[in-house]
């Protein structure tokens, strides 16, 4: 038998064609459709092996389960592929820029994860006996160590969830305070810049949200305004809920008198640490007059967003709201730090005004913030803060003389606000402007926030930005700049081209919601 | 630094280009007499060895549930989990993205979470399910919340089954939100007469079944009693894996079910990050807390998933939300779904059957010890004892010898005479007839 000596053809032969192929699957190339696991799975197989028991007889009391429960079982090599094919379709920080402001989408040191999946952390119950796990709380309270330090504080609550929780742990502890003192304050106070948590956390715990004016030139708030305010609602304020840097970027100049303010009214500060980023190393929240302030451990302190979480928002507190601390807390003991876990064994002076959680708050993402600390160490935590500042405020020059910013060109703290003024007459919205971005390779900005300016374009590069990747990135929002000026349109309006889907139609999927998958009727199952 | 690309030269240009002489003139706005001057008084920078040391050793300091025999529980499960998983939920794409707030970008998360509400709504036979909560726990307090807003009532009355913590979570927030709880006491024994507290004014009864102490409610009579009164029945788990083999509180006329996730894809994690899975009826949807994932099309007409029903939430409502939850638990939702998905209806219930089996094992094996008697008639995977001295020293003593045996009730509710000497004791697949052969072994010598 004689043997093929053609060989395979190593040119790339006459591909000036160009033409764009529909393709059978739908698929093009590494860019795959994937159905849902119930639309390709079997409901009667099981991707997980056991030892079945011999028979035996129930104990259940007659409660077994007769309500039907149809989940498919997919083999492992099915569940892989389906859930890398998912993978594929989003967008994360380790694959691109991620500039969402007030987020901080800085990157996840994966030691972080291998620390937090040591079986000493990983595989404890928080139930377990204290003397097996001693080791564990004295890593909260290293950690507590860390934040109380780096924040100028003398207490933490540890066990918030998340900002949101963390905001909602910080107002407890004021209202505590307040009910402990004999009053009944009913206002919080609350800048117009403000996340939407605070307001929706105020009026949680039954306050009534009076919004603060923000000054035209900077959107810092107006203390002249807020001394108004707290004279027309005296002995009526419980709190003011601020966030600072504020969420246009810019450090409240007057904080240190807005808090005397505030303190003068008898009320509390709570700082929202949202954009705690910015300042590590370079100033303490406490000497501000901060008295409570949650810090997201998901965005200063590198724990990974996880699509959504988990977070964790250990709060902060001033001497003053210290014994408000909620349970569990830890106790310096003479053999140790102690967890307190119960009101039964609460010593004098504390009181607890309840608690946030079961067991004892986000241990994991503790181990990981904890992993990252001890990486960077002071010099490092404040070199990453002023790199943050540095690459916003480089972003900030490289754009200011073709987007608009709304308080002149001052300096940014980690992130830099832009208003749609720049796309006036160009027919371009900043929800297209933010579309064509992900054309590009980018995750589009935080959009329409702060509420403050019109069509907000907020950006925070973080510290994990190279200098080449802030250049490129300038350069693109540069030319994206000068296609919307020069009535390239169709890039804007249509976009995005590129992505696993185009613009998606949020109306309708709010008008008549499906939420979950229904096996299709009968009838239309045989067509 | 390792975590910080850029160059001394690279930050010298990017002053000048900006303009500035120092990097402090960035930090101008900041007052002076606040300005940290020196370095914070805390460690240098480590390398990453030297923090894998570090950490290392305080690890070592605890004892691993894998390392023992483990029949500790109340609200949290060792259970095992799939390589795949973890495998999975470390990839990037997953691990380091953010909330989907960009939906075409962001179609994996999206998806996963329209898969993960549809698998917790066929769970709990319930018509709708959110895309998780921070945990149990605080999914019950936001499940009480949600009940004021439907029935516009502010009572809420508590079974003295529910998880002490839970029931602490509920009670601290309707203290501060001035709103009335009326919390029954413990019951180990499962003799509460709970229906005589739902009256006109009860706004929901909330119900743990399997409860804290193991015993399985019928939720059927609670739910009548609470729809005569015009309340809703907010039926808590904390053992997902039970939905495998007991009959769900959909089917028994819940209007709000919520529960703890973990065991299902997620490790112990001393207590955190966790899953809550939050379900309820269609009707209630636009008075649920919490992130909703919904089907829709794209400019192509392909079918895709976004973020629906937003003008609930925080960042459109404000202070009119429904709740001020923003981050929840995605990463543990997808845990939670990809374990789910392997083991489809048929392997959670084998998985169930065992963990029950295991029960029954042990609770067989326990009756032979003197002085020790099982209080829980029907239960699950778990079950309260009596032992003959107090819970907290027996647990102490077993673990010296290397035993974890459960939970003393008093760990949870201490200064209570008559819950002294219980002990919640847990059993999934992960234990042996070893592990059981070791506990009752040492417990008759604790106990002699």
């Amino acid at each position: 038998m004689s043997m093929n000596t053609q060989g395979r053809p190593t040119s790339a032969g006459d591909t000036s064609v160009s033409y764009t192929p529909k393709t059978f699957t739908g698929n093009r190339a590494l860019d795959m459709e994937e159905p849902l696991i119930f639309e390709f799975g079997h409901f009667d197989t099981t991707g997980v092996d056991f030892d079945m028991p011999d028979a035996f007889e129930m104990e259940l009391g007659g409660h077994e389960r007769k309500a039907a429960l149809e989940l498919p079982g997919l083999a492992e090599p099915e569940a892989m592929r389906h859930y890398v094919r998912l993978s594929r379709n989003n967008y994360a920080i380790d694959a691109g820029l991620y500039p969402l402001g007030s987020c901080t989408m800085k990157h996840n040191p994966r030691l972080n994860e291998k620390m937090a999946r040591l079986p000493g952390f990983g595989d404890i119950h928080p139930l377990q006996p204290l003397s097996t796990v001693k080791g564990a709380v004295e890593l909260i309270d290293t950690l507590a160590h860390w934040l109380m330090t780096m924040t100028g504080t003398t207490a933490v609550a540890m066990s918030p969830k998340a900002g949101a929780h963390g905001e909602q742990c910080g107002m407890m502890a004021i209202k505590a305070a307040h009910k402990a003192a004999g009053r009944d304050p009913k206002i919080v106070l609350v800048p117009e810049s403000a996340h939407g948590t605070n307001p929706a956390t105020a009026a949680l715990l039954g306050y009534k949200v009076v919004s603060i004016d923000a000054k035209d030139e900077d959107g810092t708030v107006d203390l002249e305004a807020l001394k108004r305010k707290i004279a027309e609602h005296e002995g009526d304020i419980a709190a003011i809920m601020l966030t600072n840097p504020n969420t246009c970027g810019l450090f409240e100049r007057e904080i240190i008198e807005i808090a005397d303010a505030i303190h003068k009214a008898n009320a509390y500060f709570y700082c929202d640490g949202a954009n705690y980023n910015a300042i590590v190393g370079k100033a303490r929240p406490g000497d501000l007059g901060v008295d409570a302030m949650h810090i997201n451990l998901h965005k200063t302190f590198s724990t990974p967003h996880g699509g959504g979480g988990p977070g964790s928002g250990p709060v902060v507190l001033s001497e003053r709201l210290a014994p408000f601390a909620p349970l569990p807390f830890i106790r310096k003991g003479e053999d140790g730090p102690v967890l307190v876990e119960t009101p039964e064994a609460l010593e004098a002076g504390e009181q607890p005004f309840g608690r946030m959680t079961a067991f004892h708050g986000q241990m994991g993402m503790y181990v990981r913030a904890l992993s990252y600390m001890l990486s960077h160490g002071s010099d490092g935590l404040r070199q990453a803060s002023e790199d943050a500042v540095l690459n916003a405020n480089y972003v900030r020059v490289g754009l200011q003389d073709l987007m608009s910013l709304p308080f002149g060109e001052r300096p940014c703290m980690h992130e830099v606000l832009f208003d749609d003024t720049f796309l006036k007459d160009t027919g371009v919205t900043t929800l297209d402007f933010a579309k064509a971005m992900i054309d590009e390779g980018y995750h589009p900005m935080t959009m329409y926030f702060p509420l403050v300016v019109h069509g907000a374009m907020l950006i925070e590069p973080t510290e994990s930005e190279s200098r080449a990747s802030l250049d490129l990135f300038v350069a693109t929002l540069r030319d994206l700049v000068m296609s919307a000026r020069n009535g390239e349109t169709d890039r804007f309006s249509g976009a995005p081209y590129f992505s696993p889907r185009r613009r998606l139609d949020e109306t309708s999927a709010a008008r008549k919601p499906v939420l979950k998958w229904e096996a299709p009727a009968p009838a239309e199952a045989a067509e | 630094m390792r975590y910080l690309p850029l160059s001394n030269q690279d930050r010298a240009d990017m002053l000048a280009r900006i303009g500035v002489d120092s990097i402090d003139d960035l930090f101008a706005d900041i007052p002076q007499k606040a300005r940290l001057n020196d370095l914070m008084d805390l460690p240098r920078r480590a390398s990453e060895l030297q923090v894998e040391r570090q950490l290392s050793a305080l690890a070592a300091k605890n004892v691993p549930a894998s390392s023992v025999p483990f029949f500790v529980g109340a609200g949290a499960y060792k259970h095992h989990v799939p390589a795949t998983v973890d495998h999975l939920i470390q990839r990037s794409e997953f691990l380091t993205s953010y909330t989907p707030y960009q939906p075409e970008v962001t179609q994996g998360t999206l998806q996963y979470l329209f898969e993960f509400q549809t698998q917790v709504a066929r769970l709990t036979a319930m018509d709708v399910a959110n895309a998780s909560m921070y945990d149990g726990s605080t999914g019950t307090a936001e499940a009480v919340l949600m009940a004021h807003r439907v029935t516009k009532r502010k009572k809420a009355v508590l079974s003295g089954g529910l998880h002490p913590q839970y029931r602490a979570v509920v009670e601290g927030l309707a203290d501060l939100a001035d709103d009335d709880v009326v919390s029954l006491p413990a019951d180990p024994a499962g003799t509460e007469d709970i229906l005589a507290q739902i009256d006109k004014e009860t706004s929901c009864v909330v119900v743990q079944s399997p409860n804290f102490y193991g015993q399985i409610v019928d939720l059927k009579p609670i739910a009548a009693k609470a729809h005569e009164c015009g309340a809703l029945l907010i039926a808590v788990f904390t053992e997902v894996v039970s939905l495998g083999l007991i009959e769900p509180p959909g089917a028994q006329g819940a209007d709000i079910v919520v529960g703890e996730g973990q065991s299902i894809g997620n490790g112990l994690n001393f207590g955190g990050p966790y899953v809550g899975l939050f379900a309820t009826r269609s009707k209630y949807i636009r008075q649920m807390p919490g992130r909703l994932c919904g089907e829709t099309t794209d400019a192509d007409g392909k079918r895709g998933f976004v973020l629906t029903l937003s003008t609930r939430e925080q960042h459109i409502r404000r202070d009119k939300a429904t709740s001020n939850i923003c981050t929840n638990s995605g990463l543990c939702a997808l845990a939670f779904t990809i374990h789910l998905s392997l083991l489809g209806s048929k392997g959670l219930r084998q998985m169930a059957t065992i963990c029950h089996a295991n029960a029954v094992k042990l609770k067989t094996a326990l009756a032979s010890v003197a002085g020790v008697e099982v209080l829980t008639g029907a239960y699950f995977n778990e079950f309260t004892v009596k032992l003959p001295k107090a819970a907290d020293a027996v647990v102490e003593a077993l673990a010296a010898k290397g035993i974890l045996a459960g939970v003393p009730v008093s760990r949870l509710v201490p200064g209570k005479a008559e819950l002294a000497n219980l002990l919640v004791i847990a059993n999934t697949e992960v234990n042996t007839d070893d592990d059981r052969d070791a506990l009752v072994a040492a417990l008759k010598e604790v106990l002699a």
